[in-house]
């Protein structure tokens, strides 16, 4: 329960879940090394901010 | 058997609304609104977003959604639905559905809970619904690119130009309520102005402290937040610093102008980022208060169902109850701006199509919701108080005493003691005159607040925590919004001018930036110096901006159920595209063509050019110069009218030819993209 408030929390701000990420890259892409935590953290930060995701509602 | 509890729940909700719609004279609680909306919600939830799913759509679990087909960890992500509906409804919650039904209170409480309740179940939710759907079941494309798909080029790009515009228009009148809220209030102007090194603290320690600490970092933010709330309360009587933090609407206008240009081109780590965190929890956080709030505190409607003014000459925003109040309640009813939303980053996210119903249906009904507290609030205010407040300074006079000698004369009797010590309460100088619908709903919430936490004592704290959060939140729509907008115009200009759309260059960027600050620039200097107050003007561009973007998604999803050879069933967005054209296209055209100075725009420009040519000077200009910027914008606006109508009545014309020819054809020409025509990441 608190663990999915805590991801709905960081999804509300553009922030996926980052073991969800883990388990999608060696699942199917066990040949790349995946980014790390921050890398992660700062990838998803620029689509969410960057623009290119539209606006928020009014 | 199973239907038996939806029954009980029905006729509970029947009851309610029945309360609601007969009572008159008797003050009724605010709970019957709340319980009618509530169960009307649910149980068409239950029953409509069902059919709908089932027998319209024909949603098919089974098939993989582009969150599982085109997984990569970071898009396209298979999500949750109770993650994905907290991810949306944040998405979708904005100002809108809480400033417009405080300013459409202005008709008694009546009109805009029935609107709000029929609305949102009939058009609102199903425009979400349907949206999401057809993004869903493409790759989670974008409106723009869903509307070339469906009905050719030539319309993908005039959608695209209208939600530019729109764009535009949201962004000026968002910053409108600011300027509005923040006037003369050097409190306000101190908490809200602290968000901004306080936000870059947090980007610093989310840069190179912790990075990705959102929680921690939030929570830092938080404890900052409500330190320069109470610590504004000495900025604002402080001989030096309050005067310092003192600005007119003018003067706020261009700091806001400045801050949208700065701030959308600094890094989004520094600004942008972290002020979303404290405005995205503290939205949320608020929202639910507030519900809580009502509930505990169960207070009496004071404003009448129905006042005087359903038949138009009200103070707040001019017209009568058809079509403006239509227009007045944009979100909260119908928002055609969730089309972007619904098909932006929320169908790529949701794991199987069973999970559309709640996160497209459900969502929307959570934010009439909403809606439906922000009116509540309205309503609980002492009707002479709300007019006072949202009565712009050409009728109120701007002091207590004229103001209260105006709302009297309107049937609502007022005391000027009674202005003033309400503006000591919540610890402003003056409360007359506030337009814009934030600041009656930051009373209505340092009244319900209060009631619960703190007591009448606390009416000031909580009235600047509302002001903050509804600050907060516009500001980031603001930064956000401009940076969105940019892109927009790129694409668009890029259309023309191909090396427009190149982002390794600066220059496009830069001059698209410009362009963007300076259209809503444009429009919110006009509205700040509109002695009507702005919102009069603004407003209703803006609603009728919305509305004909929500007939535009609807007229996609009609043309896409005619492909899907699912026409009979296409009445569930025939009729709420019908009753949209209707009330858009009438309210547009009386904004040109009414003859009312009030309320058309050539009119109102054709007045005062007549007595220019006289050499007359009308008040509220005070020049022959006023009196140009006011025939200027006038016709500024009457062209915005014009093209918006132009906007939907060509895109009118493009989805009658798309159903025709999707008749005639002898299978369904729908252009689903299906898992195997896109490989896996």
């Amino acid at each position: 329960m608190l663990a999915r408030l805590r991801e709905a929390a960081l999804l509300m701000v553009g922030q996926p879940s980052y073991e969800a990420y883990l388990a999608h890259m060696s699942a199917q892409h066990p040949d790349r090394a995946p980014m790390s935590r921050i890398e992660f953290f700062r990838d998803r930060e620029q689509a969410r901010y960057g623009g290119k995701s539209g606006g928020r509602c009014c | 058997m199973k239907h038996l509890p939806w029954i009980i729940l029905a006729i509970v909700g029947a009851i309610a609304l029945s309360v609601v719609a007969v009572s008159r004279g008797e003050p009724i609680n605010a709970l019957w609104i709340v319980i009618a909306a509530v169960s009307t919600f649910l149980v068409a939830y239950r029953y409509y977003a069902l059919y709908i799913a089932t027998r319209v759509m024909r949603l098919d679990p089974g098939r993989p959604t582009p969150a599982v087909y085109r997984a990569d960890g970071l898009d396209y992500v298979a999500t949750d639905r109770r993650v994905l509906f907290g991810h949306h409804f944040a998405a979708i919650a904005g100002a809108g559905p809480l400033v417009g039904p405080v300013l459409a209170a202005q008709m008694g409480y009546l009109p805009g809970t029935l609107w709000i309740i029929a609305g949102v179940v009939l058009a609102g939710a199903v425009q979400d619904f349907m949206v999401l759907f057809i993004s869903m079941r493409r790759d989670g494309r974008s409106l723009g690119e869903l509307v070339r798909m469906e009905m050719g080029a030539v319309a993908g790009t005039i959608a695209l130009i209208g939600a530019f515009m729109i764009m535009v228009i949201i962004l000026a009148v968002l910053a409108l309520i600011v300027v509005r809220a923040l006037a003369e209030s050097p409190w306000g102007t101190f908490t809200v102005a602290a968000t901004i090194p306080l936000a870059m603290a947090m980007g610093a320690y989310t840069r190179w402290i912790r990075p990705g600490r959102i929680g921690e970092v939030s929570l830092i933010g938080f404890v900052g937040l409500i330190l320069a709330i109470v610590y504004g309360q000495y900025v604002a009587v402080s001989p030096f610093w309050g005067p310092v933090f003192t600005f007119t609407p003018v003067q706020l206008c261009w700091i806001l102008v400045g801050y949208g240009a700065v701030a959308s081109v600094l890094p989004v780590w520094l600004l942008l980022a972290p002020r979303d965190y404290l405005s995205t929890f503290l939205k949320i956080g608020a929202i639910a208060a507030l519900a809580i709030g009502i509930v505990i505190m169960a207070p009496p409607l004071r404003m009448p169902a129905l006042t005087q003014f359903v038949d138009g000459g009200g103070p707040v925003w001019s017209g009568a109850l058809f079509p403006f109040l239509f227009i007045t309640i944009a979100c909260g009813a119908v928002s055609g701006f969730h089309s972007l939303i619904a098909s932006g980053t929320t169908p790529k996210l949701i794991a199987s199509e069973a999970d559309a119903p709640v996160i497209g249906y459900g969502g929307m009904l959570m934010e009439a919701f909403v809606a439906i507290m922000a009116l509540v609030g309205a309503s609980i205010l002492d009707p002479g108080l709300y007019f006072a407040m949202n009565s712009p300074a050409a009728i109120t006079g701007g002091d207590p005493a004229t103001a209260a000698a105006a709302v009297t004369a309107m049937g609502f009797p007022v005391t000027p003691e009674f202005l003033e010590q309400t503006a000591r309460e919540v610890g402003e100088s003056t409360i007359v005159s506030r337009t814009g619908g934030a600041p009656t709903l930051a009373v209505a919430m340092a009244e319900i607040f209060a009631h619960v936490i703190g007591g009448p004592a606390w009416k000031a704290f909580w009235y600047h925590f509302a002001i903050l959060f509804e600050a907060l939140f516009i500001l980031t729509a603001v930064d956000a919004g401009t940076r969105a907008g940019r892109f927009m115009l790129q694409d668009l200009i890029g259309l023309a001018i191909p090396g427009f759309r190149s982002t390794t260059s600066w220059l496009p960027g830069v001059v698209a930036t410009a362009l963007c600050v300076g259209a809503w620039g444009f429009f919110l200097y006009q509205g700040v110096t509109d002695p009507l107050g702005g919102v009069n003007t603004l407003w209703p561009v803006f609603g009728i901006s919305n509305q004909m973007l929500a007939a535009v998604a609807l007229m996609l999803a009609t043309a896409v159920l005619f492909r899907m050879k699912q026409d009979r069933f296409a009445w569930v967005t025939m009729v709420p595209t019908t009753w949209l054209l209707v009330c858009t296209v009438t309210a547009g055209g009386l904004k040109l063509f009414s003859p009312d100075p009030a309320v058309g725009f050539l009119a109102h420009a054709r007045r005062f050019s007549e007595a220019a040519a006289r050499g007359e000077v009308l008040a509220p200009a005070r020049s022959m110069a006023d009196m140009e910027r006011i025939i200027f914008n006038d016709r500024i606006d009457a062209a915005l009218c014009g093209l918006f109508l132009a906007v939907v009545l060509s895109l009118l014309a493009f989805t009658i030819r798309t159903c025709l020819a999707a008749r005639r054809a002898d299978r369904p020409t729908a252009r689903e993209i299906v898992p195997d025509m896109v490989p896996a990441e």
